[in-house]
């Protein structure tokens, strides 16, 4: 009788350590490198720049959040009209996904600023009425396209979200008695948010990505307050360095909020 | 008089030059250069980057990995400013070492170089994933007959993974048509800088927009169409899957 041969037990390959040596020898030049970057560059800007700079990321962010937010908003009758809607309605929908989904964002941002905006100033109703304080701002128009591109973007994944949901469990909702409003309310809608959730992470750092351009129609956001700096100041490079770290921390930190916020929400192991 | 009015509007979009449809088309072609060129040249990073990421030592991982991070974690618009100054800077003042002189370097040239850098990073990523669902028995095999491991890149891997690729890479496109428009804020005349000037210099700006937009929407459907035909021919022999 021999022994019954068992397989060697499996052993995971060794998670790879932070400080490899390679890794040490990486960081020490990246180290350096940030070194040199402080030490010879000119930083002596940074002071009298920081209060409008801190204003500049608190715009940004309000920009992000609240197109985010109302896009959404939009993003699920959008979605929702092209699973189950009727025909006209849904045709509508894809036809407003495939508009703003297939020119620049830069384009309809201006198209807004540019050319709704003196449209706007030839009629005396509109001139006089209590909406034009607002109207002559810049940011309304940076909101309303960072807002509908959103809504464009996210509609989509949320008509496949919509789509994805199991026919069983809306089934097994209707057949305990659930009207069709609960139905969305309490299963259709849920579950679909939590299976776009993570492609909905994604977008909203493509969003914070796309906010710098309404510094080109005079909203002053942290990018525009670093163009502000570098008209002042002449200096090609040390602003945009700053910007660029501002922006990769700003992108951090969404990752970091939005795993947080996605560990909190049970999902059942595949 | 309304048809009149309307007639001269019109005329605006005429291609000779009290029209400004002539301008615009030059804008448009110089799009059409910039989208292939930094697309190209993304694809080829991409597939260089993609080979490192899978096959190259800890420090070219290493060194990747840093690279695709930055790139999509930075707005475009940040990084093609930075790119921009810093492409051209350096390549001048290498060319000046060189003994070349002070060199201009070519708008185009240095649009491209932004894009396909910025492209590079996703497209990346895109062949990474598409390498890694190709069969490892069919490399495998591959290597079995003898064939260099540039071989069998160019014969098995690249020709398999191309149908995985497709979907990433399609969207890629779309992105790197769109990229495009952002270089009217560094000042390159392309299209949507071009119908900024038009719009301005004429102040009939929705006329304007409306066209960039429906050359742009053109431009974007021409493209999925074509690129439904790629894929259908890309996936022949295969399985369908779902």
């Amino acid at each position: 009788m021999s022994e019954p041969t068992t397989l060697p037990a499996y052993t995971a390959p060794r998670p790879r350590s932070l400080f490899e040596p390679h890794r040490i020898v990486l960081m020490a030049i990246f180290a350096v490198l940030v070194f040199c970057v402080v030490w010879f560059m000119r930083w002596d800007w940074l002071p009298n720049y920081g209060t409008r700079l801190a204003y500049g990321v608190g715009e940004t962010l309000i920009m992000l959040f609240s197109t985010a937010i109302v896009g959404f908003m939009l993003a699920v009758p959008i979605g929702l009209v092209q699973v189950t809607g009727p025909r006209p309605l849904s045709w509508l929908a894809l036809t407003f996904c495939t508009i703003i989904r297939g020119t620049p964002l830069l384009l309809q941002l201006w198209m807004l600023y540019y050319g709704l905006g003196s449209l706007f100033a030839q009629y005396p109703e509109i001139r006089q009425s209590f909406l034009w304080p607002y109207l002559r701002q810049a940011w309304p128009y940076g909101f309303t396209a960072l807002m509908i591109s959103f809504a464009a973007y996210e509609g989509e994944v949320m008509r496949g979200a919509f789509a994805g949901v199991p026919r069983g469990e809306l089934e097994a909702a209707e057949a305990f008695g659930m009207s069709r409003f609960k139905l969305f309310w309490r299963i259709w809608l849920p579950r679909a948010i939590h299976r776009a959730l993570p492609t909905l992470n994604g977008e909203t750092v493509l969003q914070l990505k796309a906010t710098p351009l309404i510094a080109t129609i005079t909203v002053v956001d942290v990018y525009g307050v670093i163009s502000r700096v570098r008209q002042d100041t002449f200096l090609t490079y040390e602003p945009l360095l700053l910007l660029a770290l501002i922006y990769l921390c700003l992108t951090g930190l969404l990752i970091w909020g939005f795993r947080l916020l996605e560990n909190r929400i049970p999902t059942r192991g595949a | 008089m309304v048809a009149a009015a309307t007639q001269s509007y019109l005329s605006l979009l005429a291609l000779e030059p009290p029209g400004w449809g002539g301008v615009m088309l030059v804008g448009f072609i110089q799009s059409l250069k910039l989208a292939f060129g930094g697309y190209g040249l993304g694809l080829l990073i991409g597939i260089g980057g993609a080979c490192g990421k899978l096959y190259g030592g800890p420090v070219l991982r290493d060194l990747m990995e840093v690279y695709t991070t930055l790139i999509r974690a930075i707005p475009e618009l940040v990084l093609m400013l930075l790119l921009y100054y810093a492409g051209t800077d350096a390549l001048s003042q290498l060319l000046a070492l060189a003994g070349y002189g002070s060199v201009d370097i070519n708008a185009l040239t240095a649009g491209i170089f932004v894009i396909g850098v910025v492209q590079g990073a996703y497209a990346t990523e895109v062949f990474r994933g598409a390498i890694k669902a190709v069969p490892i028995g069919q490399i495998e095999a591959a290597r079995a007959y003898g064939m260099s491991s540039f071989q069998v890149l160019r014969r098995v891997t690249l020709p398999a993974m191309l149908p995985h690729a497709l979907p990433g890479l399609a969207n890629l496109w779309m992105v790197a048509t769109k990229d495009t428009a952002l270089l009217a804020v560094i000042g390159f005349s392309e299209l949507t800088l071009v119908t900024r000037q038009a719009a301005g210099s004429t102040k009939a700006y929705m006329l304007f927009f409306l066209a960039a937009g429906a050359i742009y929407l053109a431009w974007t459907l021409v493209s999925s169409l074509v690129i439904r035909l790629i894929e259908k021919r890309a996936r022949r022999g295969l399985t369908r899957t779902a």
